[in-house]
């Protein structure tokens, strides 16, 4: 049976600690070990920054609503705002970078957009999807598959 | 009063500065961090940081790393990190950028290659 939890704090920097501890909480009920309770703190840590910077803009604008629900074979993670529509899909993904070739600037852009939290957020949870309108508020599900060993 | 998530310690060598750094580093003390790298890329452009005590770090530390080490690299100096936590490195992967720091088993090590 889905067992799920849900925190609401306001849309502040010093929240992100607290929503990091209430999801890390979760995943290490579902069974995650700690590496994966990491990916998934960062994960939350990256949506809620977006949310700050570019949905409500500044601290203090309104609150982040997020709730977790452990299944038997996944792991849900959603995060909802009221603040403007920030479409993950919309934003890029990070310049290659190597020694010999780093486009700083490109970087640079890409880090003040939230485009390298984004980048994480993809690379680290097996299912991302972002949904908007005017009266239920932005939603961003993240959902991670829980493995099961088969020894 | 907000608890201190950081500790950040800056040991001005001869032709280095050496900055400490523990703790976690996320969106809530980042400027905090950010401010300090940029006091110390005013000193000096060879910069050594030592990340072996750093718990949890997000792309908004990653930021703070990268401007310090552009600001640097502006001057023809360098940025090198010295024993990075587990991760530290693991963030720097997953943005792409272990390939563009090297990286020290120990301060020692780090400080003596400038």
């Amino acid at each position: 049976m889905a067992h799920e939890q849900v925190l609401i704090v306001p849309g502040r920097y010093n929240e992100i600690k607290r929503i990091c501890e209430f999801v890390a909480a979760g995943a290490a009920e579902a069974g995650f070990d700690d590496d994966t309770i990491f990916h998934l703190e960062l994960c939350c840590d990256e949506a809620s920054t977006n949310i700050i910077e570019h949905a409500y803009g500044q601290e203090g604008a309104g609150n982040i609503v997020i709730s977790y629900a452990i299944a038997e074979d996944e792991f849900t993670i959603v995060l909802r705002d009221n603040g403007q529509a920030f479409d993950p899909a919309n934003v890029p993904p990070p310049p290659a970078i190597s020694r010999e070739s780093i486009p700083l600037d490109e970087l640079a852009n890409q880090m003040r957009i939230g485009g390298l939290g984004l980048h994480f957020i993809r690379n680290l949870m097996d299912e991302v999807t972002y949904s908007s309108d005017n009266r239920q508020g932005n939603r961003l599900v993240m959902v991670k598959k829980l493995q099961k060993d088969e020894s | 009063m907000a608890e201190s998530l950081i500790d950040i310690q800056v040991e001005d060598l001869k032709r280095v500065e050496l900055v400490r750094v523990s703790g976690r580093i996320d969106s809530s003390n980042a400027a905090e961090f950010d401010r300090v790298l940029k006091e110390v890329a005013g000193r000096k452009h060879n910069v050594v940081l030592e990340l072996s005590g750093v718990e949890y770090m997000s792309s908004a530390g990653l930021r703070a790393i990268v401007a310090l080490w552009r600001e640097c690299q502006k001057r023809r100096g360098d940025v090198l990190l010295a024993n990075p936590s587990e991760r530290v490195t693991e963030v720097l992967t997953l943005a792409g950028l272990n390939t563009v720091f090297k990286v020290f088993d120990t301060e020692t090590a780090a400080v003596g290659n400038f």
